[in-house]
C-alpha cells in the first residue's frame, strides 16, 4: 500500500533526510520518501503494517520538527 | 523570513560597532557582542535545547549552539557571534533558495485546473474536476483551462499545449478531435465529451508523475544521505578528542588553543550544504526537462540517461512518422502525374484501405463521387473502378497479374499502386512511411554523445535499410517481432561498460517489453496514451526524436553539477577541518567557508533548471 502526505512547515533538508532514515527503519515499510521540495512523503508499506506505522511515522516526524503538520495529500 | 533579515541586520549593526569601538571596556564589548548575540541566536539556542530534551542531540541547532557559545567562553567574542551570524545568513540563504525552488515547482503545478464548467440541461454548473463523470458535457471558454481529456463535440479553438509538450506553437481543433486535460483554450469556446475521469486525466497523471518523481534516488543522492549519516558523528567525535588529548598529553595551558581548534570543528560539522543542494540538482534537472515536455520519473532515470553509451531507436512511430503517404509518382504513358494521382484516388475513394486514406491526403481536392461508377474491390489486391467512363484499376502486382497487364516491377521500399487505364499500363505511385523532420538532427546529435545508435524494426529488409541510411544509422536490425526486439536489446546490452546504460527510444504501444527490459524506456510521442507513460521510465511528450537527445544533454548537465557540488562541498569542509586540527585555519576561515559553500553549492544546483 501506498500512502502520500504533505508535511507543512518542513523546514530544513537534513530533517527531512533524517526523518526518511528512522521511518525507513519502521517494521513493515518498505519504501519512504520525504521530498524537502515537494513536502510530500510517500510510504510504501505491508498493508496490514499501515495501522501501526503511521503513529510511529507521525511521533517520528513531530520529534525531528515540532512544528510540521502532517496533513493527507 | 523577513523577521530574519531584520534580525540579522540589527545583530549586524551592534556587532559593527562592538568590533570598531575596540577602546571600550571589555565589560561593554562583552555586553554589545552578547545582544548582537541573543538578537540573531536565540531560537537556534531554543531549538538546541528543545530538541536536546527530546532527545535529539546533535542536531546543527545544538552544534552551532556549543561552537559560538564555547567561542564566548574562551574569550573569543567576535568568533562567537560570528558563528551564530553566518549561520544565520547561509539559512536564510537556503530557505530563499528552497522558496525558490518551491515557487518554481508550484509554476509547473500550476496547469492544475480548478474547475470545470459541466453542462446540465440548459445551464453550465461549475464543478470540481473531480465529480466530473465520464460522458459529461464540459464547455471551456477562451482563456480556459481544460479540465480533463475528452472529444470536442462543438466549436473551433486554437489550445496551446505548451505545458504538456513544451510546444509553442499553438493547435487549431474542432469538433471530432481528441483533447487533453492541461491545454489551454486561447480563443473560442468548445464543448467537449468528457473521456476519463479525472484521476486519470492527462494532467493529473502528469502533475502525479512530476511530485513523485524524487521517490526514485540516483546514486549521488543516495551517496550523499549515507555520507551526510556518518559525517557529522565523526567531527563532533574528533572535535572532542582534539579539545581534550592533545592537553592531556601537552599539558592543560594549551587547552583554550585547542578548545579552539575543536569548535571550528563544530562549525563545518554540518552537511546541510550537500543535503540541500544534491537534490536540488536533480530536481532543478527534472524541473528542467518537464518544461521541455519531457517526463523524467526519478533522478536514477536522470542518472542512467546521463550514462547512456547505447540507444536503440525502434523505427515506425518513433524515427518515422507512422503515417504512410504518397512519396512518389512515376507515369508510363502520356499521362500526367497529377491525372494518375486523380484517376487513382478516385478509383479507390470507396474503399476504406489506408491506401485509400493516403491516396485522398496527397490528392488534397475533394472527390467527386458522380465520377465513379462500378467500384469494386478485390481484397489484398486492389480496386477496379469506372472512373469518367474510363475502367481503372489501381492495385499492387497480383492484381496486374490477375487482370494479364504488363507492368514495371518496381524494387523500391513501401507499398506500389499500380495504375491501368482501360487495360492500358499508366505507372504506379509509392506509398511510404515518411521519416520524421528532425530524425536526421536526432540521429546527428546523438552520435556526438553516444557510442552506437541502433534501429530495431518488424519492417523488411529493404525498406528498413533505406531509411535507416537515409538516417546515417549504420547498425539495422529488421523484421523483428516483438519478442525479438527484446532478445536483441538483451544482446545488445552486452556492448556497454560497466558503468554504461541502455536507452530504447519507442513509441510505447507495443513495446512496453523492451521499455521495461533496457535501462531507461524512453516512450515518445506519450501525450494521449496511457499505456506509453505507464510502461516508459522517461515519456517524451510530442514526437520529436531530438527530444532525446536534449533529455540526455540535460541529465549530463545535471550530473555534472550535482558531483561539482559533491566533490567542492566535501573538499572545502576536509580542507577546513585539516587546517583548523593544526591551527592553521581560525573560526572565521570555518564560518566563511561553511556559508560560502552552502551559497555556492546552491546557486550551482540552480544551474541546473536552464
Amino acid at each position: 500500500m501506498k500512502k502520500v502526505f504533505r508535511l507543512r512547515g518542513l523546514e530544513c533538508a537534513n530533517c527531512a533526510a533524517k526523518m526518511e532514515r528512522e521511518i525507513g527503519k519502521l517494521k513493515g515499510v518498505r519504501e519512504v520518501s520525504v521530498n524537502f521540495f515537494t513536502t510530500k512523503m510517500v510510504i510504501e508499506a505491508d498493508d496490514e503494517m499501515m495501522a501501526d506505522i503511521l503513529p510511529a511515522t507521525e511521533k517520528i516526524v513531530k520529534r525531528i520538527e515540532p512544528q510540521v503538520i502532517i496533513e493527507k495529500a | 523570513m523577513k523577521k530574519r533579515i531584520w534580525r540579522i541586520l540589527a545583530s549586524s549593526v551592534i556587532y559593527v560597532m562592538a568590533m570598531a569601538f575596540n577602546k571600550l571596556p571589555e565589560d561593554i564589548r562583552f555586553i554589545l557582542f552578547g545582544l548582537s548575540y541573543i538578537i540573531v541566536g536565540w531560537d537556534i539556542l531554543w531549538k538546541a535545547i528543545r530538541n536536546v530534551l527530546r532527545g535529539q542531540a546533535f542536531d546543527e541547532n545544538f552544534l552551532m549552539g556549543i561552537a559560538s557559545l564555547g567561542a564566548f567562553f574562551i574569550g573569543e567574542y567576535p568568533e562567537g557571534v560570528a558563528v551564530m551570524l553566518f549561520y544565520q545568513i547561509g539559512e536564510l540563504f537556503q530557505d530563499y533558495a528552497v522558496e525558490k525552488s518551491r515557487r518554481s515547482i508550484a509554476e509547473v503545478m500550476d496547469i492544475r485546473p480548478e474547475y470545470a464548467n459541466v453542462k446540465k440541461g440548459n445551464s453550465l454548473v461549475r464543478l470540481d474536476p473531480d465529480e466530473v463523470v465520464v460522458g459529461d458535457i464540459i464547455v471551456v471558454k477562451a482563456g480556459e483551462k481544460v479540465p480533463l481529456d475528452g472529444r470536442v463535440i462543438e466549436g473551433n479553438a486554437m489550445i496551446d499545449t505548451s505545458a504538456l509538450t513544451g510546444e509553442s506553437v499553438p493547435r487549431d481543433i474542432g469538433a471530432g478531435d481528441e483533447i487533453l486535460s492541461g491545454s489551454i483554450n486561447i480563443n473560442g469556446t468548445i464543448s467537449i465529451e468528457v473521456t476519463k475521469e479525472f484521476y486519470a486525466s492527462t494532467v493529473n497523471k502528469i502533475l502525479d508523475m512530476i511530485e513523485n518523481a524524487s521517490s526514485k534516488k540516483s546514486e549521488s543522492e543516495r551517496f550523499i544521505t549515507r555520507f551526510a549519516r556518518y559525517y557529522t558523528p565523526v567531527v563532533v567525535i574528533v572535535a572532542a578528542v582534539l579539545a581534550v588529548v592533545p592537553p592531556m598529553i601537552t599539558g592543560w595551558s594549551n587547552f583554550n588553543t585547542w578548545l579552539y581548534r575543536s569548535l571550528s570543528f563544530l562549525v563545518v560539522s554540518c552537511p546541510c550544504a550537500l543535503v540541500v543542494s544534491v537534490p536540488l540538482s536533480f530536481f532543478s534537472g527534472i524541473g528542467a526537462a518537464s518544461g521541455q515536455g519531457i517526463l523524467i520519473k526519478g533522478s536514477n532515470y536522470l542518472e542512467a540517461l546521463a550514462r547512456t553509451e547505447i540507444v536503440v531507436m525502434d523505427k515506425t512511430g518513433t524515427l518515422t512518422k507512422g503515417v504512410f503517404e504518397v512519396q512518389e509518382i512515376h507515369t508510363k504513358s502520356n499521362i500526367s502525374k497529377s491525372e494518375l494521382l486523380e484517376l487513382a484516388t478516385h478509383a479507390e475513394s470507396f474503399s476504406n484501405h489506408p491506401i485509400s486514406l493516403s491516396l485522398r491526403r496527397a490528392y488534397g481536392k475533394e472527390i467527386e463521387y458522380s465520377r465513379v461508377k462500378d467500384a469494386k474491390e478485390y481484397p489484398g489486391h486492389g480496386v477496379l473502378a469506372v472512373v469518367d467512363g474510363k475502367k481503372v484499376l489501381a492495385g499492387n502486382n497480383k492484381l496486374m497479374k490477375k487482370m494479364d497487364i504488363p507492368y514495371s516491377e518496381e524494387k523500391v521500399p513501401g507499398t506500389v499502386v499500380h495504375v491501368a487505364v482501360d487495360n492500358v499500363y499508366c505507372g504506379y505511385i509509392i506509398i511510404a512511411d515518411e521519416i520524421k523532420d528532425d530524425a536526421v538532427k536526432a540521429v546527428n546529435m546523438l552520435k556526438k554523445s553516444v557510442n552506437h545508435i541502433v534501429m530495431l524494426t518488424g519492417d523488411a529488409k529493404s525498406s528498413a535499410e533505406k531509411t535507416a541510411s537515409e538516417l546515417g544509422i549504420d547498425k539495422v536490425h529488421s523484421q523483428l517481432l516483438p519478442a525479438d526486439k527484446v532478445a536483441k536489446v538483451e544482446e545488445l546490452m552486452k556492448l556497454k561498460s560497466t558503468k554504461g546504460r541502455l536507452a530504447f527510444v519507442g513509441d510505447g504501444i507495443n513495446d512496453a517489453p523492451v521499455l521495461a527490459r533496457s535501462d531507461v524506456g524512453i516512450a515518445m510521442g506519450a501525450l494521449g496514451s496511457d499505456a506509453a507513460i505507464e510502461a516508459a521510465d522517461i515519456v517524451i511528450m510530442n514526437d520529436e526524436p531530438s527530444k532525446v537527445s536534449t533529455a540526455m544533454k540535460i541529465a549530463r548537465k545535471t550530473l555534472k553539477i550535482a558531483n561539482q557540488n559533491i566533490v567542492f562541498a566535501i573538499s572545502v569542509k576536509i580542507g577546513v577541518l585539516l587546517m583548523s586540527s593544526i591551527g592553521l585555519a581560525t573560526m572565521w576561515t570555518a564560518v566563511f567557508a561553511d556559508v560560502g559553500v552552502t551559497i555556492l553549492v546552491i546557486i550551482n544546483s540552480f544551474r541546473a533548471l536552464r
